[in-house]
């Protein structure tokens, strides 16, 4: 019996570019404080992802290799830059709880690093599968990073529309008293962090010793 | 003076880059485990931050804000930054093989380093002048060799601990000894 291969669910965690490639962690650290960055951070990201990889893939052909980095790095500032426009005229209080780490998606290692890796030699059709498995598994990272900050510091979760700031949810259930400001600092995202990053090595390592466990029976069947 | 002091020990102890504002994460993991490479690497992080400031501080005054560019400032920074740590690898193989080895991959990488490119865009959004920018760059650099070198020698003793749970090794438990050191970090808070 062949080892099977992962399915999306669980690549999304054996692969995540986050938690195990450890690609893209400061904006992930530096905007995780509540539903609302996490967000718009994951969407940003995710635009920006995608329309690189298109672009990049589209000019594989013709991007010199000796110089294909400044290249890839040109085509992700000016996404970049019409991103951040966009956010300032239709998203402004996004603008500003996000501040400058909307520029910094430029220097975004998971962005750059899918460019290198995949688009650069692959399809268009490949290049946009690889940017929602790879946006997918930035968004479950910072959602849960955000969930976990936002419900100890604040006691409950609540998410906002962007454009409009209606409130699609909001509720409390941890009484004020026992809210910990210290998850909304530094601190808290830095040990956050480092727990969910055990929990998915955890995950992963039991996942890769049944899959050696499998194959060790396979091979004794036969 | 007492302003410039003032700026000088809040980027490099209070506002630190790594510890409240998880800049320059990439390289704080990749190469902090070992003293001499963090070194090194803070060095290089102090050169390209410097140098990659003062260039950005002249071509937008200078040129972007002349011609009304400013909405091109993403691309310029970032090209004069790779340009600048293009600059640093190549002087580093001449003149400093062995550093140059042991930083490997991720000295090009210090293109990708969001502190150099944070620094550069809160010089011109902070609107600081020459002075400010220098100090700044410098406090900055300063704080990142700091924070870079002193988790290095922890984590010289952490990964001599075989008590680790196998799934909090290298990483995980790295990351939340940063944590600690943020939280020691803010205690300086009250300095000024």
């Amino acid at each position: 019996m062949e080892n099977k291969k992962p399915n999306f669910l669980q690549s999304l965690i054996l692969e995540n570019p986050v938690f195990v490639l450890y690609l893209g962690i400061c904006s992930i650290l530096g905007v995780s404080t509540s539903l609302d960055n996490a967000l718009g951070m994951s969407l940003l990201v995710f635009v920006v992802l995608l329309f690189s990889n298109i672009i990049v893939s589209l000019l594989r052909k013709i991007t010199p290799n000796e110089i294909r980095i400044p290249v890839y790095i040109v085509i992700i500032a000016t996404l970049v830059s019409v991103a951040e426009m966009f956010i300032k005229a239709y998203a402004t209080s996004l603008y500003t709880s996000m501040g400058a780490f909307i520029s910094l998606v430029v220097v975004n290692c998971i962005i750059l690093g899918r460019a290198e890796a995949c688009a650069s030699k692959n399809n268009v059709l490949t290049s946009i599968k690889d940017a929602c498995v790879m946006g997918a598994g930035y968004a479950v990272a910072i959602f849960s990073l955000s969930a976990i900050r936002q419900f100890l510091a604040e006691g409950g979760l609540s998410l906002s529309n962007p454009l409009n700031l209606a409130t699609i949810f909001k509720f409390t259930v941890l009484p004020e008293e026992f809210a910990i400001g210290l998850f909304s600092k530094p601190v808290g995202a830095f040990i956050t962090f480092g727990i969910l990053a055990a929990v998915f090595a955890a995950y992963k390592q039991g996942y890769e010793a049944k899959q050696a466990a499998a194959a060790k029976k396979a091979k004794e069947a036969k | 003076m007492g302003e410039l002091l003032t700026l000088f020990l809040s980027t490099v102890l209070i506002n630190n880059i790594i510890l409240s504002q998880f800049l320059g994460m990439c390289p704080f993991m990749g190469v902090s485990k070992n003293r001499s490479s963090a070194l090194g690497m803070g060095f290089a992080v102090l050169f390209v931050i410097v140098g990659s400031s003062i260039i950005t501080y002249f071509l937008y005054h200078g040129v972007l804000v002349t011609f009304g560019l400013e909405y091109l400032q993403l691309i310029t920074f970032i090209l004069v930054i790779a340009c600048f740590v293009q600059f640093t690898e190549l002087f580093l193989k001449k003149f400093s093989p062995s550093l140059y080895k042991s930083l490997g991959i991720f000295l090009p990488l210090i293109t990708t380093n969001c502190a150099v490119l944070a620094v550069a865009l809160e010089n011109i959004t902070k609107k600081y002048t020459i002075v400010e920018t220098l100090v700044n760059s410098v406090g900055v650099s300063v704080g990142f060799m700091l924070v870079l070198y002193i988790f290095s020698t922890i984590r010289e003793r952490l990964d001599m601990n075989t008590k680790t749970p196998k799934a909090f090794l290298g990483n995980p438990l790295a990351l939340i000894t940063a944590g600690l050191m943020a939280l020691a970090f803010g205690g300086l808070a009250g300095l000024i």
